[in-house]
């Protein structure tokens, strides 16, 4: 290995610190060109958007532009709370979102300690291969699917509905069931996917802890409860932070494909929203609007779950 | 040493019939969709469909075939399969590279980690980016299927996790015969990167694939719809009855139903057919992804 100046214990002179920064300098521009090309789109298509939330504060006109639209500060938000819709479509994203986080941890993490209960190596990757399949279609696939068997009078759970005597469910076109049928077919595409990321993290779980406490004479239950859901308590941490993130977005690829307007009064969204109002009734400003509120508490839920997080459980996302 | 109890083995039975029945219902809709795509209209209006075609026949592919919007917007995402891939790859390894620098090695890599985690935390809004689209001239464009989305940060996350488990010696060994850092990236890194780079490819060919809604507001003409939003528009949209009336006699044969199964069913046939064997990758995403954290 090559001693370098500051090796030796002398503070190295200026000439040297120079030479040696411009050295590392000129090695180090390549890497500036490499990610150039990332960094512009990530300029152009993510971070000018971001400064096109100005929008929100304009009664912007495309011909008009970006700077030449006339200001008017919040009258966009105050027009937006008094519409008598808004503060249904914040009530039903928060609702759906909510309970598709719960969902979407409830679920993957029984599956996963009921799949590792499994004996057999080969089927359980069997099972887990299977489970996590409905992840990679499409909402529009998934949509043109559950539309069809869904349907009361003609889809075969509608049909077997019947069957068993009970009374037919528009799980799409009756607004009280249309937020629980949102969170259930969502979770059935997801589940696998945390399915898998519980199962390797049940993996990590030391043995040894299973071991003294069947010394112990602790069933398996009682083994579950104060072994594995404590060891899986962070992996439960980082995928609900991660998901707080998201949260707001409710899962718009779902609802626009599977809702309709008579179930607006539960199902319709911010997201939905902010779709027709802007690019159906071209209201920009307005869309904006209720766009640039959602990221803003998006955003401060995020903050809130990295510090509970933090202060919690010891654990830091970066 | 385990005593098996006879609770433990009521268990193992329910335990193993109830995860069975769980993954049969990730199975079962898919079936029923291709039986109905199979089947003659009038049995699947009927409700006689289940898990296997009644009246097995073709007529709803045939009309299909006849419809060259589907095979259009085919195209389409094809275009785009083949121009977004490649650039999204080349960008995000060209952008992991550097990133998985040592700190002290590349002192600006601070602020650029900060440059690409913010649109993590941020979303412009989809006004915004629609104007944004629209102002670089992408509307109506192959390219305003590429560009845009051609940036995923988890996935240069993923690359630079992996890029940085990389051992250093390989690495330095390099440099000291005197190689730069695209010597070193070509030669070095990407060769032992395999699995981390298929894995990405994967990621990014199923989220062109499946990506509808880009294509929806972009895209003024149907022509240039890539093939999920044309399904989209015929699945959930509209009405079949929206066509000409050359296809009116057509469509006495077929109900809506087992058109929209047979496309729907198409378009989902290249991940059912990639999946079994590419799905490992997919699952090292997620746990590389995840749990290394």
């Amino acid at each position: 290995m090559k001693t370098t100046v500051s090796d030796t214990g002398i503070p190295p002179g200026p000439r040297s610190v120079k030479k040696k920064r411009t050295a590392q300098w000129k090695r180090n521009l390549p890497l500036h060109f490499m990610i150039l090309p990332a960094g512009i789109l990530l300029l152009v298509y993510n971070y000018f958007p971001l400064i096109g939330n100005i929008m929100a504060f304009q009664k912007f006109r495309p011909n008009e532009g970006f700077f030449g639209s006339k200001w008017v500060g919040l009258d966009n938000f105050k027009y937006v709370f008094s519409l008598p819709d808004t503060p249904g479509v914040i009530w039903n994203t928060f609702f759906i979102a909510v309970m598709k986080l719960i969902a979407g941890i409830v679920i993957p993490v029984i599956v996963a300690l009921l799949l590792n209960e499994m004996r057999s190596v080969r089927y359980k990757r069997v099972l887990q291969t299977v489970v996590y399949f409905p992840h990679f279609l499409s909402w529009v696939i998934l949509s043109g699917i559950m539309i069809d068997i869904l349907s009361p009078s003609q889809g075969i759970i509608g049909r077997a509905f019947t069957a068993l005597g009970l009374e037919p469910v528009f799980f799409l076109g009756d607004a009280g069931v249309f937020p629980y049928s949102m969170v259930f077919t969502e979770s059935w595409k997801e589940f696998g996917f945390g399915t898998i990321v519980y199962l390797a993290a049940l993996t990590g779980i030391d043995p040894n802890l299973y071991e003294a406490a069947e010394i112990d004479g602790a069933n398996r239950w009682k083994q579950t409860l104060n072994i594995t859901l404590p060891g899986l308590m962070p992996t439960v941490v980082l995928m609900t932070i991660l998901a707080m993130g998201n949260v707001l977005n409710a899962g718009f690829d779902q609802i626009f494909n599977l809702y309709s307007p008579q179930v607006y009064s539960t199902g319709d969204i911010l997201d939905t929203f902010v779709y027709r109002l802007g690019m159906v009734d071209a209201q920009y400003s307005v869309a904006t609007a209720v766009g640039l509120f959602k990221s803003v508490v998006s955003f401060t839920m995020l903050v809130i779950s990295y510090a509970v997080a933090y202060k919690y459980t010891d654990y830091r996302v970066f | 040493m385990r005593k098996k109890t006879k609770g433990m083995q009521v268990f193992a039975v329910v335990n193993y019939i109830f995860l069975t029945a769980i993954a049969l219902t990730c199975l079962l809709p898919m079936l029923n969709l291709l039986a109905i795509s199979f089947s003659a209209s009038p049995a699947v209006s009927a409700g006689k469909v289940g898990l296997w075609p009644v009246n097995f026949t073709f007529e709803s592919y045939e009309y299909m075939a006849n419809k060259p919007e589907f095979f259009i917007s085919l195209g389409v995402s094809g275009k785009r399969l083949l121009l977004g891939v490649p650039i999204s790859m080349i960008v995000s390894v060209l952008a992991a590279y550097p990133l998985s620098r040592q700190n002290n090695e590349f002192k600006a890599r601070k602020y650029y980690i900060w440059f690409f985690v913010v649109p993590m935390l941020f979303y412009g809004g989809l006004i915004p980016s629609y104007m944004v689209v629209r102002n670089t001239g992408l509307l109506d464009s192959i390219w305003a299927l590429v560009l845009p989305c051609a940036i995923n940060v988890f996935n240069i996350i993923l690359l630079m996790n992996f890029f940085r488990s990389i051992p250093k010696e390989m690495e330095e060994a390099a440099a000291i015969d005197g190689a730069g850092h695209f010597s070193i990236l070509l030669r070095i890194v990407l060769p032992v990167s395999a699995p981390v780079l298929a894995t990405v490819l994967l990621f990014f060919i199923v989220n062109h694939w499946n990506a509808w809604f880009d294509g929806l507001i972009y895209m003024n003409t149907p022509a240039n719809y890539p093939l999920q939003t044309y399904l989209q528009t015929q699945v959930v949209g509209q009405d079949l009855m929206a066509s000409t009336t050359r296809d009116i006699r057509q469509i006495g044969n077929i109900s809506d139903r087992t058109g929209k199964a047979a496309q729907v069913f198409l378009a989902a046939i290249p991940v059912l057919a990639v999946y079994p064997f590419l799905q490992k990758y997919f699952t090292t995403g997620i746990v590389m992804g995840s749990v290394k954290g």
